[in-house]
């Protein structure tokens, strides 16, 4: 695992890689999107309003695979101390945050047709909006920690904890849901279409390359900056160290 | 006595009202305050203040909760406490511990005799009152050791109570949940519920609180 701890050798493979999975990923989910929208056939209950459906399901893995990424960076840095595993987690948080936010949204926009509301207090959304409340408390915590020069094992710490608490808080909010009204919507389609089927997964594959290289770009920005900040600090060292050698002489 | 017992006599009198850490009676009145201004805000028609009030109250519980946080651990930290203790040998998971078991002492006790003005103004009834304060007996541990957690987190950074605000609240929605859920459903799991929440994050409190003081030492 150490083999990529020299941020010399994860740069020179992130450079390359991080616009391969981002093109890769665009064209993938592009071209699922466009065969939802164009090609798919209209579902039979819910009609052209299922095409969301290639947008909101991949974002809605994605906005729980972000806090799992984060929470296996945690891990990896609280464990093992990997140098490059708080910048891996600090970078999972706002790609995580936005999809869970896309997600909430198409959700919302999809709910209006289907169900005639903007929203309802149905568990999966309620657990993502509260999802969404700990991305912005992981996000707001580690930029507190950068702004101070704090440890990084805090957010880390943050992050596991969430981790923990994210099974039982989607299992509470089911409980409560049940209790407060009758679930009035199942997802009653356990079988999906393969026509249906296909687009999904190919959508879920490229937009899960785009929340890789747009993790690895923000790492390369973070590492960026703390070589920025090096450099700096660096120069003005060895300007006063001149400046001192220039009065001597 | 040993030295966890004066650890915990000392935090006592720095959270306790009264005690110089400015351990005060203000989360209370302000728990008083949010359960007075609710029947303000939806009209003062008896039914509705008895149906919902429970769920103000633990609202209000919440919000009093999250008050105390930035005074919990900040300053021992700054003086360099938890650094003597450890030279001592008083780990600092222990002394998290301690802290947690003073932290609640100080806030439930309080907070439990708080709910009865509070279920008066709100108009609650005998029963509703007895399952809101079985609740909060349930889940103030949990709340405690979320605040302790979340208060050790954030010693060393100089947050407000916005951002202590915003970690707490999610995490502390399952409490919530069961806690004001077994109102609605009296004879339902809620309360058991709460309660092994709580006893959950009781234990791992300690070592969450331990860790995020230690990373604050080192840096």
């Amino acid at each position: 695992m150490h083999a990529f701890a020299n941020p010399k050798r994860f740069l020179s493979l992130a450079r390359w890689l991080t616009p391969l999975l981002l093109v890769s990923g665009l064209l993938l989910a592009g071209a699922a999107l466009l065969y939802g929208l164009l090609w798919a056939p209209a579902e039979r209950l819910q009609g052209d309003s299922v095409r969301i459906l290639f947008l909101h399901v991949p974002t809605a893995w994605l906005a729980m695979g972000g806090w799992s990424a984060i929470a296996i960076s945690s891990l990896v840095e609280l464990v093992w101390r990997h140098p490059l595993a708080s910048l891996a987690a600090r970078a999972s948080a706002v790609p995580g945050a936005v999809f869970t936010a896309i997600c909430l949204a198409t959700g919302s926009l999809w709910g209006r047709p289907a169900w005639g509301t903007w929203w309802v207090w149905d568990g999966r959304l309620t657990s993502m909006l509260v999802l969404l409340f700990l991305y912005f408390g992981y996000i707001a915590l580690a930029q507190a920690v950068d702004r101070e020069g704090a440890s990084s094992r805090i957010p880390a710490i943050f992050g596991l904890v969430g981790a923990i608490n994210i099974p039982i808080i989607h299992y509470s909010v089911i409980w409560w849901n049940s209790l407060h009204q009758p679930p009035s919507i199942t997802a009653g389609k356990s079988a999906m279409s393969p026509e249906f089927l296909i687009p999904l997964l190919v959508a879920t594959f490229g937009f899960s390359l785009i929340f890789g290289g747009v993790v690895l770009a923000r790492m390369r920005a973070l590492l960026a900056e703390i070589q920025a900040e090096a450099r700096l600090r660096r120069k003005a060292l060895g300007d006063s160290a001149s400046r001192g050698r220039g009065v001597t002489a | 006595m040993s030295a966890l017992g004066k650890l915990l006599l000392r935090d006592l009198a720095l959270l306790l009202p009264g005690g110089k850490r400015g351990g005060s009676l203000l989360p209370f009145l302000f728990f008083l305050a949010v359960a007075m201004l609710f029947p303000f805000a939806v009209g003062p028609d008896a039914p509705l203040l008895a149906r919902t009030g429970g769920g103000v109250v633990w609202v209000a519980a919440l919000l009093a909760a999250i008050l105390p946080l930035d005074r919990l651990v900040a300053p021992d930290l700054e003086l360099g406490i938890f650094d003597q203790l450890h030279l001592r040998g008083v780990s600092e998971e222990a002394a998290m511990a301690v802290r947690l078991l003073a932290h609640w002492l100080s806030f439930a006790p309080l907070l439990l005799l708080a709910t009865l003005p509070a279920a008066a103004l709100l108009g609650l009834e005998g029963e509703t009152v007895r399952i809101l304060l079985l609740g909060l007996l349930a889940g103030t541990p949990g709340l405690a050791a979320l605040g302790l957690m979340i208060a050790a987190m954030t010693a060393g950074l100089r947050v407000g109570a916005a951002l202590t605000g915003l970690l707490l609240i999610p995490m502390a929605v399952p409490i919530l949940i069961f806690g004001a859920g077994a109102l609605a459903q009296p004879e339902g799991a809620g309360l058991g519920l709460a309660g092994a929440i709580s006893l959950l994050l009781v234990a791992a409190t300690p070592f969450a609180a331990g860790a995020a003081i230690r990373a604050a030492r080192e840096g």
